[in-house]
C-alpha cells in the first residue's frame, strides 16, 4: 500500500518536474537558424567542395594517386620543344599541358587525401557546400581551362611524337637484339673453346638454361 | 430550457428571408444544415490553429522555432498544409472492406461534430441546451469506439488492427474514470443541463466546482483531465496512433481528405475535452471575478478550454508513451479507485453541509 503511493506520489511529482524543464525551454533561445536566410560559419578545415586552381597545377599526378575512390581523372601531355608554359604562382616552373582535369564529385567521399600531397598547394577545399544537382552528370567538374582545339592539336603532336619515339625504340630494340645475337654467337663460339670451366661452377643452371635455350 | 435561450442557430435561420414559407420538416434540416455548418467552421479553424499550436509549442520546447516560413511567423503554413491535403489523391488499398473504409473516418468526425450542439456557450447561448447535456456529450462520444474499429478492421493492415483494438480498450476504460468524476460534479450541482451547471458556478473563481468540497473535486478534476488526455489520444495516452510503433494505428492505409477527417476529429475531440473541462469544472463563461464581467461569456469559455488545450500540448511534448499495462494499470488502479474515493468524499461533504 505504501508503495502505491508512493508510486503515484512520484509519477505526480516527476511529471511536474519535467513540465517545469520544458516550460524553462519556451523562454530559452533556440539553438536553430533560418538555414537559407542566415547560416553559421563553416569551420576550419572542413571538407567541401574540392577546387583546382589550374593556373598553379603542374599535373604531377599525385592527388590522382592518393585519391581512395579514384575520382580525378587527368590527362597530361608533355611539353614540346619550344612550348611556353609559364610558372606557378610559387615559382614552378610547369612542364606539363592539362587538356583535362576533372573531379567527380558525386563518387568524392570527402577524405581530403588529395589535397595533402599537391606539391603546388592548387588543389583545395571550398568552404562551398550547396551543389547538389538533378542530374548525377552535373557533379563531374571540369577544373582545366586548356582550349579543346589546342588540345586537340596537342594530343595530335603527342600521337605523332609518341610513334616516332616508338619507331625509335622499335630500331633501338632491334638493333640490341642484333647485337645480344652477335654477342651470344660469339660467346657460343667462345664456350665452344673452353666448356671444361663453367658446368663445375653451376652445373644444374647450365643445364637448365642450355634446356630453356632449346625449348 | 429556460425561456431566454438563444439558439445561434435559429437566429441565422430566421435571417433567411421567405424560411417561414417553408415546411416545418424543411426549417428542421435547414437549422441542422447550419449547425453542421457552423460547427465545422469553428472545428476547422480551431485546428488550424490548434495544429500551428502544437508545432509552435513542440518547437519552442526543443529550442527550434517551429514553422516560420509560410506567412509572419508561419501563420500561414496550417492553411498551405490543409490545401495540400485537399488536393491529394483519393486513394484506397486494394484489399479494403470499402464500405466501412469510407464510412469510417465520416462517422469519427460525426461524433465529434455532434458533442458540440449541447456545450454553453455564452450565458443563454446554446445550439440545444438538453437538460441531459454532459450524459449526452458522454453518450455520444462513446460512438467513436465502434467507427474506430471499422477504421482499424476495413483497412485489412496489422498496424491498423492493432491501433485500433488499442483505442477501443483505451477509450471504454477511460470513459469509466471520466464519467465518475463527471459524478462528482453532478453532485454538487445536482444537474446535468450544461447551462445550469455553468449557471451554478457565478460569483468569482472559488465558487468554481474545482474549488468546491476541496479536495475531492480538485482530484476529480485532474482525473477527467488526465482520462480526456486517453480519451482523445494523446500523449503520454497515444498508443493507438503510436507512431513510432504502429506507423499511424487505425489511420496507416488513409490518406488525403479521409485521413484529414480523422485529424479534424482529433483535434476537434480535444477542443471538445478542454470546452467540457472548462463548462464543468472551471466556470465555463463565468468570469473569474464579477468586474471582468465586461468581457464577453464566450471570451471566458474559449479561453478556459484553451488554457487546457495549452497544457494538453505541453504534456503532449514532456512526456514519452506509456507501456500498454501501464495504462490499464493507471486506469483501473488509480485513477477508478481515486474517483470512487472523490465521490465519496463529495457525497459526504454534500450531506453534511
Ligand atoms: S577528397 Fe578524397 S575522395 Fe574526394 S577527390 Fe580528394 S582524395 Fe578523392
Ligand atoms: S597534386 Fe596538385 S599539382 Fe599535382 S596534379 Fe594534383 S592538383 Fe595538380
Amino acid at each position: 500500500m505504501g508503495r502505491y503511493f508512493r508510486d503515484i506520489y512520484i509519477s505526480v511529482f516527476t511529471v511536474l518536474k519535467g513540465m517545469y524543464v520544458t516550460m524553462l525551454h519556451f523562454f530559452s533561445k533556440s539553438v536553430t537558424v533560418q538555414y537559407p536566410k542566415e547560416r553559421l560559419e563553416i569551420p576550419k578545415g572542413s571538407r567541401n567542395q574540392l577546387l583546382n586552381i589550374i593556373e598553379d597545377c603542374i599535373g604531377c599526378d599525385q592527388c590522382v594517386r592518393a585519391c581512395p575512390v579514384n575520382c580525378i581523372y587527368m590527362e597530361t601531355i608533355k611539353s614540346f620543344e619550344g612550348d611556353e608554359l609559364g610558372e606557378t604562382s610559387t615559382g614552378r616552373k610547369k612542364s606539363l599541358w592539362i587538356p583535362s582535369f576533372t573531379i567527380d564529385m558525386a563518387k568524392c567521399c570527402f577524405c581530403g587525401l588529395c589535397t595533402y600531397p599537391c606539391p603546388t598547394e592548387c588543389l583545395i577545399m571550398t568552404d562551398v557546400y550547396e551543389y547538389s544537382k538533378h542530374d548525377r552528370n552535373d557533379l563531374i567538374f571540369e577544373f582545366a581551362d586548356l582550349d579543346p582545339i589546342k588540345a586537340a592539336e596537342l594530343r595530335e603532336k603527342d600521337a605523332i611524337r609518341k610513334k616516332e619515339k616508338e619507331a625509335a625504340k622499335l630500331a633501338k630494340l632491334k638493333a640490341k637484339e642484333a647485337a645480344a645475337k652477335a654477342k651470344a654467337e660469339k660467346e657460343a663460339a667462345e664456350e665452344g673453346k673452353t666448356p671444361e670451366k663453367k658446368p663445375e661452377d653451376n652445373p644444374d643452371k647450365k643445364t637448365d638454361n642450355s634446356g630453356e635455350e632449346n625449348s | 430550457m429556460t425561456e431566454t435561450l438563444t439558439n445561434p442557430v435559429l437566429t441565422l435561420l430566421r435571417l433567411i428571408p421567405g424560411v417561414e414559407t417553408l415546411s416545418d420538416g424543411m426549417q428542421v434540416l435547414l437549422s441542422g444544415f447550419l449547425a453542421g455548418v457552423i460547427l465545422f467552421a469553428f472545428i476547422a479553424v480551431f485546428a488550424l490553429y490548434a495544429v500551428y499550436l502544437e508545432r509552435k509549442v513542440a518547437g519552442h520546447v526543443q529550442d527550434r522555432l517551429g514553422p516560420m516560413e509560410v506567412g509572419w511567423h508561419g501563420l500561414l503554413q496550417t492553411i498551405a498544409d490543409a490545401i495540400k491535403l485537399l488536393n491529394k489523391e483519393d486513394f484506397a488499398p486494394k484489399d479494403v472492406d470499402t464500405k466501412l473504409f469510407t464510412l469510417a473516418p465520416f462517422l469519427v468526425f460525426m461524433t465529434a461534430l455532434s458533442v458540440f450542439v449541447v456545450f454553453p456557450y455564452d450565458s443563454q447561448v446554446s445550439i440545444a441546451n438538453l437538460n441531459i447535456g454532459i450524459f449526452y456529450v458522454i453518450a455520444i462520444s462513446s460512438i467513436a469506439v465502434p467507427a474506430v474499429i471499422m477504421a482499424g478492421w476495413s483497412s485489412n493492415n496489422k498496424w491498423s488492427l492493432f491501433g485500433a483494438m488499442r483505442s477501443a480498450a483505451q477509450i471504454v476504460s477511460y470513459e469509466i474514470p471520466v464519467g465518475l468524476s463527471i459524478i462528482c460534479v453532478i453532485m454538487v450541482v445536482g444537474h446535468m443541463g450544461m447551462q445550469e451547471i455553468v449557471e451554478f458556478q457565478g460569483g468569482g473563481f472559488w465558487k468554481w466546482v474545482i474549488f468546491r468540497s476541496f479536495p475531492f473535486n480538485f482530484i476529480a478534476f485532474f482525473i477527467f483531465f488526465l482520462g480526456s488526455l486517453a480519451e482523445v489520444n494523446r500523449t503520454p495516452f497515444d498508443l493507438p496512433e503510436a507512431e513510432s510503433e504502429l506507423v499511424a494505428g487505425f489511420m496507416t492505409e488513409y490518406s488525403g481528405m479521409r485521413w484529414a477527417f480523422f485529424f479534424l476529429a482529433e483535434y476537434g475531440n480535444m477542443l471538445a475535452v478542454g470546452l467540457v473541462g472548462a463548462a464543468l469544472f472551471l466556470g465555463g463563461w463565468q468570469p473569474p471575478f464579477e468586474f471582468l464581467s465586461f468581457v464577453p461569456g464566450w471570451l471566458w469559455f474559449i479561453l478556459k478550454a484553451l488554457v487546457l488545450i495549452f497544457v494538453q500540448i505541453w504534456l503532449r511534448w514532456t512526456l514519452p508513451r506509456l507501456r500498454v499495462d501501464q495504462l490499464m494499470y493507471v486506469c483501473w488502479k488509480v485513477l477508478v479507485p481515486f474517483a470512487f474515493v472523490c465521490i465519496i468524499g463529495v457525497g459526504l461533504w454534500e450531506v453534511l453541509t
